[in-house]
This record gives C-alpha cells, structure tokens and sequence, in this order.
C-alpha cells in the first residue's frame, strides 16, 4: 500500500499533495508554517484580514476535510531515515505548537523543502537592523509589520524589487535598492525572457512601483559594510566593476536603521540528503539535487520538487510538484504519464531562471569588501581572519577542514547562513572554484531541526 | 493586546509573531552572543538561522520569528 510523505507546503510541496490526493494515494503533508503557502505564497494571520485565497488553498482544506491528506502544520522533519518505508521524525517548530506525530512512515517520498536567502558577509552584517530580504518580506506579508523606517535593500536579483516596493507600501522608506547586476546583461538574455511573457509584464510591474514610492533602483552599486555599535545606524554604498571590485572615490554613507541583504537563494538540502540523493552544483553556485524527467532523484521512491531542484521561482515549484505527484500516480496505477505539456513550460521556466542566474551572479571578488575582523559565521563568532588562518597557515583547502579548523558553521544554524559564504571563500583563498563537493562536505545535518534530548535518546534505539 | 516583556507588559498587534512583536515596538536585539556578548535579533525571519532565540512563557530556546503571540504571554530575553 503507498503512502506519500510530501514535505513543504509551498507551491510545490501544495500541487505535489493535491494532486496525489487527487490520483488516489493517501498523503500526510508535513510543514513547518503556520497556514500553507510556504514563502512565496505567505498567509498572513487571520487576525490581520482576508487573504488572496489561491484556488490551491482549497483544493486542499477539501483533500484535508475527506481525510485523503493529513496535513500536520508547525512541525518539521528532525530525522529522516532512509529505507523502505521512509520514517519521519517529527518535531514541533516552537514550544506552543501543537505535538505532531513523533514518527510517520511512507513508502514515497516528495521532498519540497523550499530554501532562503543566500548571504554574503560584510563588515556589521551581524548588526540587529541586518536583515535577510525574505525575512523583511515574511514580516512586512506575514504580520504586516515594518521592521525600520529607512532602508536599503542590497544584494542582487529580481527578489530585491518586491521586497523593496512591498516595504515601501506598508510605510517603510526605502533610500535604495542596490543591485550589484547590471540591467544590461539582462538585456542581451531578453530573448529567452520573451519565452515566459508573464516574467516581462511583471518587470514593469515592479519599475512602476518603484517609481511610485520614488525608490532609487541603483544598479552596479553594493553595500559594502554595515555602520553602527548596538544596531544598524548606517551604511556605506559603492558603485562597482563587473567583478565587483570597488570603484575608488565612489563609496558614499547612508543614514538608515534597516539593511536588507538578498544574494539569490540557498536551497534547503537537508532532507534530500538524509535520503542520500545526487547532487550538482547549480549555475548560480547552489548545491541542488538531480531530478530526471518526472522529478525523480537517483534515490528510488523518492521525488524532490521546487528550489531543492534549482531555484527557480513559485510558478516553476508549482509545476514540479504536480508533475511529481502526477509520474507517481502513474507509476502506482502503472498508466502513461502524459504530461507532455507540463514538461514543456518547465522547460521554458527553467531557461527563464538560468537567465536570471547569468544575469544576477555573485560578484567574484566580494571577499575584497571583508575586513580581517569581519565575521564569517555568526553563531559560532567567526571572523575572516579566523578563515584565512586556516587556509594560509594550516593549509586547508576544503570548506569541512576549515569547519573542523575554526568552528565556522558549528553553531546554533549548522551553517545553512554562512556555507554557502564559506565554501566560495575557501575556494577564493586556495584560487580555485567552487565545487559540488566542496559544497556537500558541509551540507549534510543529521538533524534537521531541534529535537528534544528525550525524542533523540529514544531515537537512538531505532536508528541503525 | 499586551504580552510581558522582560517583566513589562507590551502593547502589540494580534497577528504578529513575537518577533514581529519585538521588531514592531523597536525592540531590535534580545539575546547577546556566547563569545562577545553581541547583541541579536532577527535576521532571517523564516526559522533557519536560530539568531532570534528568545524565552517564551519559560521556555528557552524558542524562534521568536516562528511563535505567534498569545494575550499574556511572558516573553524573556534568550541566552546562547
């Protein structure tokens, strides 16, 4: 008898339960978030008012009322044993959710683990007024609430825009939006953009609003470091080169209480990887999982849908969770999949996305804006200087050594804000590139969220 | 709606979650670092970087970006 554990309740992991409910098969659906939608389809509070209800949302309060999709929301895998069946270790998010089930089991698998900001250190990123650009949009959608009165919103790629204007919006002033990209190489990529005409329409959506709230859209420019002693009081602006080398006599101040840093976005990898799937570095320097056609890894039974696959955006995610649940419907029913269609627009849409990636790439030499007490790891307080160390003095060449080395990424997060940083710094002082395994050396987290000291303990029992 | 602070009531918006709460009200840092003692607050805003670790109603450890609040709960600064 199949059962299909699906985990995220993005867009992904939402077509991925709704359409295998929809094919017949029993689904439990595990989310850490409150309402479904994940980050990009965020429900505010009801408390807050009325929200965009997606059809999707209904479609699966409906699986959910029939009793096809058991939906456990505020939890999270904390381990993932691999093997047929797949067990699930549950844990709540926070201390007030409800207790899910402290296991479940499934035959399949659709992992849809979503991802977050990518983040490059700079001097006083650890500064409270630091923020990441999907944490500013979590508060400002989720609560609306506005965590400062001016802003600068830094970092690259198309993300910054919505974060800016939804800002902008609810109050905020936003004194900039710092693109380290240039406008120009997205030009010579139009083309492929022309093959998703939505992607243009919304563009301009987004210049129009910026020009509404008279936000600056400076391209070429970064925030090269953060000023303040107890928070956020400033930052310094720069233009530079396509490298991303300062251009000198260009570096300028700006008064603000909230920074909002956006490098593109790092998948969560960690439950694909419990389950021991293949890896590849992505074109925009993530580590990312290999799906073949129908979103199968090279793990049987278990699928991966979403940014895990390759950031791409919700409209993509949406579509590879339903063609995950759909190639496993067929598979158990043993029918043809057609999905010719659905193939095609994911296709297109992940085209779309590696034209982004090309234009909005992280610029080579950021490591330049570091200075040697400039911290690399927040959790664990590491600072360049630390990382350096370890590769100059203590000939590290891999991101595990300078781990085991310095601490960097031991802390309370497990490296998934400063790995990522890590592995292109270490790659930057040994002149070489980044690489799958020097990303996948640090990626694997055996837990994959707090789990309490009793749940392990007992766990430890079950393991093999 | 009003939660206890630090041992002071706070006046807050339902629908928030406790740090959207903090963030709100200017709170900006309610936890200092092991090592320095450097202060913390949000930063991600979606549950992976742990920064925003805070007490809440006597249990430690909590994301504060992650609990919704509550009318009365007690909400204390969190330690590493």
């Amino acid at each position: 008898m199949t059962e299909v554990a699906v985990v995220g309740a993005g867009p992904a992991g939402l077509a991925a339960a709704v359409y295998a409910a929809a094919g017949g098969l029993p689904v439990v659906l595990v989310d850490a978030g409150a309402r479904p939608g994940g980050q990009y389809w965020r429900q505010p509070d009801p408390a807050l008012g009325a929200a965009r209800r997606r059809p999707i949302f209904t479609a699966l309060e409906d699986h959910v009322r029939a009793g096809r999709i058991r939906y456990l929301p505020r939890a999270e895998v904390a381990v993932l044993e691999p093997g047929a069946p797949f067990r699930l270790h549950l844990s709540p998010v926070t201390a007030d959710a409800p207790a899910p089930p402290e296991t479940v089991t499934a035959t399949d698998l659709i992992l849809c683990p979503g991802g977050y900001d990518r983040q490059l250190p700079v001097p006083g990123w650890d500064l409270p007024g630091v923020l990441a650009a999907g944490g500013v949009q979590a508060l400002v959608k989720g609560t609306r609430t506005v965590p400062g009165r001016r802003a600068v919103i830094a970092g690259t790629g198309p993300f910054l825009l919505p974060v800016a204007t939804g800002l902008a919006a609810a109050g905020g002033r936003v004194v900039a939006v710092c693109e380290a990209g240039s406008p120009w190489r997205w030009a010579r990529q139009a083309h492929r953009a022309a093959l998703v005409p939505g992607k243009g329409l919304e563009a301009l959506g987004y210049a129009a609003a910026l020009a509404r709230h008279r936000i600056p859209y400076r391209t070429r420019t970064v925030v090269t470091a953060v000023l303040g002693e107890e928070h956020v009081e400033g930052a310094v602006l720069a233009r530079v080169d396509p490298a991303g080398n300062v251009l000198s006599g260009t570096s300028r101040e700006v008064q603000v209480d909230l920074v909002a840093f956006g490098w593109g976005f790092t998948p969560s990898l960690e439950l694909p990887l419990a389950a021991g799937v293949r890896t590849r570095l992505d074109i925009d320097g993530s580590l990312v999982v290999e799906v073949d056609r129908d979103q199968r890894t090279s793990v049987p039974r278990v699928r991966v849908a979403g940014e895990a696959t390759g950031v791409g955006g919700a409209v993509l995610a949406r579509l590879e969770g339903e063609l995950a649940a759909r190639s496993l419907v067929a598979e158990v029913h043993r029918k043809p999949l057609r999905a010719s269609a659905l193939r095609g627009r994911i296709r297109r849409l992940r085209a779309f996305a590696r034209a982004l990636h090309e234009a909005h790439p992280v610029p080579a030499a950021w490591s330049r804006w570091l200075t040697e007490d400039t911290l690399v790891c927040r959790c664990e307080e590491v600072p360049f200087a630390a990382v350096r160390h370890a590769v100059e003095e203590l000939s590290a060449t891999d991101p595990r050594t300078v781990r085991s080395l310095t601490r960097v990424g031991m802390g309370w997060c497990q490296g998934r804000v400063c790995a990522n940083a890590c592995a292109r710094l270490t790659a930057d002082l040994t002149h070489t590139a980044l690489t799958a395994d020097a990303l996948r050396s640090t990626a694997r987290r055996t837990l994959a969220a707090p789990l309490d000291l009793s749940r392990l303990a007992r766990l430890d029992e079950t393991l093999p | 709606m009003t939660i206890i602070f630090d041992g002071r009531p706070l006046q807050v918006r339902a629908g928030q979650t406790v740090g959207a709460a903090l963030a709100g009200a200017g709170i900006r840092s309610w936890r200092a670092t092991r090592r320095n003692g450097r202060p913390r607050g949000l930063f991600c805003g979606i549950g992976a970087c742990f920064d925003c670790l805070v007490t809440v109603d006597g249990q430690p450890g909590q994301r504060a970006c992650l609990v919704p609040i509550r009318e009365g709960m007690t909400v204390d600064r969190g330690h590493d």
